[in-house]
């Protein structure tokens, strides 16, 4: 049986998988064509928001979260 | 025993007033934008409808996380007391001075600017309050009761909501309709400068937290809050988890129950405002005392389990709970007297082009008691020298009867309930996940990116989603096609849904209920 810490880990893939799909959905379905192509101020600064704000936290924060679950740094001793 | 509980009372006090004087100043904006775009946002004018836009949202998503480290920054070098005074009266001074400000037909160009900037200050000093408020409580409260205390601070974004709509309703009853639009708007505004003079005075009187004040004592005080909290692995690794584990999921709880479901009552089912307004009112009301339910349970059970039950229930029962009031409301479900189906007809004259629209407005009455209205607009224009029809517009609001509003009523108090499920106990879990010495700086940060950013985005992301369903269908509906979404108004949802259950699994497979970081 896979122990919680191994699950810890081998969970780490799934996040950094996961901040990859929200940088490529994020960015060309969202963030893009709202800034490239604009229905309006609201639309735009949407646009610049997801682009600038959500997807850097999203994908930044995700990455590294995967990153310290694949080290390890979430075990129980 | 006795009086180590008043002394607690009037921490409590103190702390939640000041924060609920902080929303209340946040949420009066919000609740005046449509008077204070009129006054400085003129929508004929491309850029200070662009300031208007940025008002709105860079306050609430930008901002807010700005002012998280600023303030946190500050609170864990000179203390909680002494920030989250500044942050009460730099909130105060933004506000009243929003209702100083002369209007665009006064000054131009510089009244849009400085209500944004006055805006941002506002956003700023949020992102710094409620980091301050609940570390104060939270290290004066005893251990096995910081939950519930820690959860009065929870309920103040509610009731300042509650607040900023009573004191702007009354000022509508005090005056006449021409005066409110003139310079009673702005009462609202000013009221806030003497709300934050005797919360002020209150908070001067109190002491510094004894947890901080013994951290300072014993010389221990962070020389580097930023960098200690987030270049620091041991400790950063616990901010990502605060984030993805807790907060991004009970923002979009939060924003689901208590802006989403008036939105989706008002636009998708086009219940009538004012019973829309008093229907969320009343399920906002019956849910509030549930923060302190589950914050006192919080202490008993843990925070981990009631928090994530919370985010679990939101997952699976936001669908069923959607179709349901959809459902409720929809006239395809009623009978129509037809009968008493009537129409008048009048004629309004449009500033714009001096000529006289007309104005069709259809009662329509339904066996259950429901009624609709329905007001089809024909707007002229001149074509040359011609006049012809330049567009129509239909706007259809419905009144339901009384069963059907308990319905509804039910339906958001439930959504409520989730709310203060997850939102109760969070206060007390964010200031146990963090050291005294870093803890204002730690615990805002994820705080605000979770509530202002993920939730705050959750309105435009479910608005996205269900017009992009719409236009599938619509597109599908005329090229003969099957529609590709059964039900789009409910697509939307697909946003708190996935960031809850993502924010589940991780919160469920990573928190240690058994970290606890404060030094009791």
């Amino acid at each position: 049986m896979i122990s919680m810490n191994k699950l810890k880990r081998l969970l780490g893939f799934v996040w950094i998988l996961l901040a990859l799909a929200c940088a490529y959905f994020g960015i060309t379905d969202f963030g893009w064509p709202k800034v490239a192509h604009p229905k309006g101020n609201d639309d735009l600064v949407f646009g610049i928001i997801i682009l600038f704000v959500l997807m850097p936290i999203i994908v930044g924060g995700l990455l590294k979260f995967g990153i310290y679950a694949l080290q390890g740094l979430y075990d129980e001793e | 025993m006795a009086n180590e509980s008043k002394g607690l009372w009037k921490i409590i006090g103190a702390s939640s007033l000041g924060t609920l004087i902080e929303w209340y100043d946040f949420y009066i904006f919000g609740s005046l934008a449509t008077v204070i775009s009129t006054k400085f946002f003129p929508s004929d004018n491309p850029t200070a409808a662009f300031l208007a836009t940025l008002a709105t949202f860079a306050a609430g998503f930008v901002v807010r996380p700005f002012g998280a480290l600023f303030f946190g920054r500050l609170g864990d070098l000179i203390g909680r007391k002494y920030t989250f005074m500044v942050t009460l009266l730099l909130m105060g001074g933004a506000t009243f001075l929003i209702g100083c400000v002369p209007s665009y037909e006064s000054i131009g160009f510089l009244a849009p600017v400085l209500v944004l900037l006055l805006r941002l200050l506002q956003g700023l000093a949020l992102g710094g309050e409620y980091g301050g408020a609940a570390t104060y409580v939270a290290e004066h409260a005893p251990a096995n009761r910081r939950g519930y205390w820690t959860s009065w601070i929870q309920t103040t974004a509610t009731v300042g909501l509650f607040v900023s709509l009573l004191v702007i309703m009354l000022t509508r009853m005090a005056l006449s309709k021409e005066d409110f639009n003139e310079w009673g708007w702005r009462v609202p505004f000013w009221v806030s400068i003497i709300m934050v003079a005797v919360s002020y005075f209150i908070r001067k009187k109190m002491g510094e937290s004894p947890l901080f004040a013994k951290v300072k004592a014993e010389g221990n005080i962070s020389k580097n809050p930023l960098k200690e909290s987030f270049g620091n692995k041991a400790n950063f690794k616990y901010v990502l988890l605060a984030l993805f584990g807790a907060t991004m999921g009970q923002g979009v709880v939060w924003y689901t129950g208590q802006f989403y479901a008036m939105s989706f009552i008002e636009k998708i089912c086009m219940v009538d405002k004012m019973q829309s307004d008093v229907l969320i009112a009343i399920a906002l009301l019956m849910g509030t005392p549930f923060f302190l339910v589950f914050g006192a349970l919080s202490d008993k059970i843990g925070r981990k389990k009631i928090m994530l039950a919370g985010m679990l229930l939101a997952v699976f029962c936001y669908r069923p709970i959607y179709e349901k009031m959809y459902q409720t409301v929809s006239i395809k479900n009623k009978v129509e007297i037809t009968s008493k189906q009537n129409t008048k007809l009048s004629f309004v004259t449009n500033p714009k082009t001096n000529l006289r629209d007309s104005v069709y407005t259809t009662n329509y009455f339904y066996r259950d008691g429901a009624t609709k209205t329905e007001i089809k607009t024909i707007y002229l224009a001149y074509k040359g020298k011609d006049v012809s029809v330049s567009k129509e517009e239909i706007k259809s609001t419905i009144v339901v009867n009384n069963s059907d509003k308990w319905m509804l009523i039910w339906m958001v108090f439930i959504q409520v309930l989730f709310v203060t499920m997850v939102y109760g106990p969070i206060a007390a879990f964010l200031v146990e996940l963090f050291p005294t010495n870093i803890r204002y700086t730690s615990m805002s940060l994820p705080y605000h990116i979770g509530n202002g950013v993920f939730g705050g985005l959750l309105p435009a992301v479910a608005v996205y989603l269900a017009t992009k369903a719409n236009d599938a269908n619509t597109l599908a509906e005329s090229v003969g096609q099957q529609l590709p979404y059964d039900k789009p108004y409910l697509e939307g949802l697909w946003y708190p849904i996935i960031v809850s259950g993502v924010c589940f699994i991780i919160g469920m497979v990573y928190i240690n209920s058994k970290h606890k970081h404060i030094d009791d």
